[in-house]
């Protein structure tokens, strides 16, 4: 198991995203209802829509775990719930301060779109005690890579349960009776999505080259018998086994 | 709830701080995780020194045990 750095990757994800928030504010035109203060879901929405599609990589990457029993997919999956995690968090308070420019308000309860996203969050915090209340790396990556699949299941059935929620506040965007989103507004968010998901694989990149070399100097400090250097070893990521690396 | 809908697109200076505030956000967030990416990056280098310092010094004892059996 090897994950190197990447190196096109984040040149690319710099570009994009510079890219996008130049079209953000020097070409998509304003809202007409919410004026210059929509420029927030350039940001939020693509942040909310790579957190809920990496909880759904996750999940896949669980069945290949469960399926082959190889640790660089639990790495894997492990990874994709982090850094959506860290998405997840941007999509909640980017959301919130629309909210409160908007609504007038930081949260509201009554609208199942932000009670919904809030619920899939905090069920993937969880993920993190449940990893770190097993002991035994095996039975670890097997019960989170459980946890991922039924989880991940969720996400779908969410989204299409708000959906079909008749009380809503918070904007519908696409497949919408007044024909969404404009052109100019189109491209744009085109541009800030392809950024998100440019962000996320770098992240995840850096996040699985990190890891494989924290398991690398584990195995080179048993190797070297060197007991009193301390490399920490990481308590979620399975070290690889002989000749993965 | 349809008070929230009636709400007025809000005036360029009080909506600007809003969408600075919410990109801000991001980019914090960002600069976090890089610092903790490069604490990360640090710390592994640390320990690579150390390794490397043990590595070496394990193969000088095996250099002198080499010497005595030739001696």
């Amino acid at each position: 198991m090897s994950f190197k750095a990447p190196r096109i990757l984040p040149v690319l994800t710099v570009a994009v995203l510079t890219a996008g928030f130049v079209l953000v504010f020097f070409y998509a035109p304003n809202d007409a209802d919410q004026g210059f203060v929509q420029k927030i879901f350039y940001l939020h929405v693509p942040l909310g829509i790579m957190a809920l599609v990496g909880f759904m990589i996750a999940a896949v990457q669980s069945i290949l775990h469960l399926r082959s029993g190889d640790p660089k997919w639990d790495v894997r999956s492990y990874v994709s719930i982090h850094i959506s995690i860290i998405f997840g968090l941007a999509v909640l308070i980017t959301g919130s301060i629309w909210a409160r420019a908007s609504w007038g308000k930081w949260w509201v309860w009554e609208e199942p779109t932000l009670v919904s996203f809030l619920i899939v969050f905090l069920l993937y915090c969880t993920y993190y005690p449940l990893r770190y209340a097993i002991e035994d790396r095996e039975r670890q990556a097997r019960y989170a890579s459980v946890f991922a699949i039924t989880a991940g299941a969720f996400v779908p059935l969410n989204f299409m349960a708000v959906r079909l929620a008749e009380t809503l506040v918070h904007p519908r965007v696409f497949a919408t009776s007044e024909g969404g989103l404009p052109p100019k507004m189109m491209f744009t968010f085109l541009v800030c999505i392809a950024g998100a998901a440019l962000l996320w694989e770098t992240l995840i990149r850096y996040e699985l080259a990190a890891k494989t070399s924290r398991a690398k100097l584990s195995r080179l400090r048993r190797a070297l018998g060197g007991d009193g250097v301390s490399t920490g070893g990481s308590r979620i990521a399975p070290v690889p086994r002989e000749g993965e690396a | 709830m349809e008070l929230l809908f009636a709400a007025p697109a809000l005036p360029l200076d009080e909506a600007g701080k809003y969408v600075a505030a919410a990109y801000l956000v991001f980019l914090a967030l960002l600069l976090i995780y890089l610092a903790i990416m490069a604490m990360r990056l640090q710390r592994i280098d640390r320990e690579l020194s150390e390794l490397a310092e043990l590595a070496e010094r394990s193969s000088g004892r095996n250099e002198e045990q080499v010497e005595q059996v030739d001696a």
